[in-house]
């Protein structure tokens, strides 16, 4: 389960960051539709925290420690909300420059958590 | 959520970070492409002061010349940051210094761990040129400077 959702965030993840470098790319602000994407990723993150918590309290164990897996839960959690709030304050390209870029760090996370978490089973 | 850029900044002013988002207007540091810059230093912020945290305190005797390194680049990284966000002739030129030093401690340490890797049986963030970040740890502090200087002129 973890690990399917781990996969689906990186992919949308990576998505969200083609979309929003796209819009950059076009010297175009996030707009509205643009939110919503970074919602449904957003939301996918903390379900993956949530997830992850649980799992943790079940008495799984991550390969590489308990720390790390949780730090980078968290971190994946924050990636795209702070990136929002900077967009939000900088009405122009780069805005949708900042969102791309933040996504493609989530991604990144992604594929650590997968090493992490232990990359097979779950 | 909305396209008109006064009803942007207006929810700007209305967050948290008002205070923050008009000493930037006033200088433009971290406007525009320095916001870009804004986000990568404040994600390399974290990953390098996490990581040299959790290793110093958990496995001190493994490495501690790499984890000490990553406690410095952490410092160094969160210093630009905060010079970006807060703007200002200052802060431009503390930034300037820092950015050179980040770009000296990369080529260090990036040199240092491929002539002799026994000194680093960990990664540090400026391992190989950082090569384990995706090299963004060596292009970073380049284009840090290139925006400094043209922030002066803008």
């Amino acid at each position: 389960m973890i690990d399917a959702l781990t996969v689906a965030l990186g992919v949308t993840a990576l998505l969200l960051a083609a979309w929003c470098g796209f819009a950059a790319y076009r010297d175009q602000p996030t707009k509205d539709w643009h939110f919503i994407g970074m919602a449904v990723v957003a939301l996918l993150a903390v379900v993956q925290l949530v997830i992850g918590v649980v799992r943790l309290a079940g008495g799984d164990d991550p390969q590489q420690g308990v720390a790390i897996f949780v730090a980078y839960l968290i971190g994946s959690a924050l990636a795209v909300p702070i990136a929002a709030f900077m967009s939000l304050t900088e009405r122009t390209r780069w805005g949708s420059a900042t969102v791309s870029a933040a996504a493609v760090v989530l991604a990144v996370l992604e594929v650590r958590l997968y090493d992490i978490w232990g990359g097979v089973g779950g | 959520m909305t396209e008109d850029p006064a009803a942007g900044k207006a929810a700007g002013k209305a967050g948290k970070t008002a205070g923050k988002a008009e000493s930037a207007a006033r200088t433009g540091l971290g406007q525009g492409p320095g916001r870009l810059l804004v986000m990568l230093y404040g994600v390399f912020t974290v990953a390098a002061a996490s990581r040299s945290i959790y290793q110093l305190i958990a496995q001190y005797q493994e490495a501690p010349l790499a984890y000490i390194l990553s406690a410095v680049s952490a410092a160094v990284y969160a210093f630009i940051t905060v010079s970006l966000v807060r703007g200002g002739e200052g802060a431009r030129k503390a930034a300037i210094v820092c950015c050179a030093l980040e770009l000296l401690g990369v080529l260090t340490v990036g040199t240092w761990t491929l002539a002799d890797p026994s000194a680093f049986p960990d990664q540090t963030v400026w391992s190989d040129y950082g090569m384990g970040y995706l090299f963004i740890p060596i292009f970073l502090p380049v284009t840090g400077l290139l925006w400094l200087r043209k922030a002066r002129r803008g």
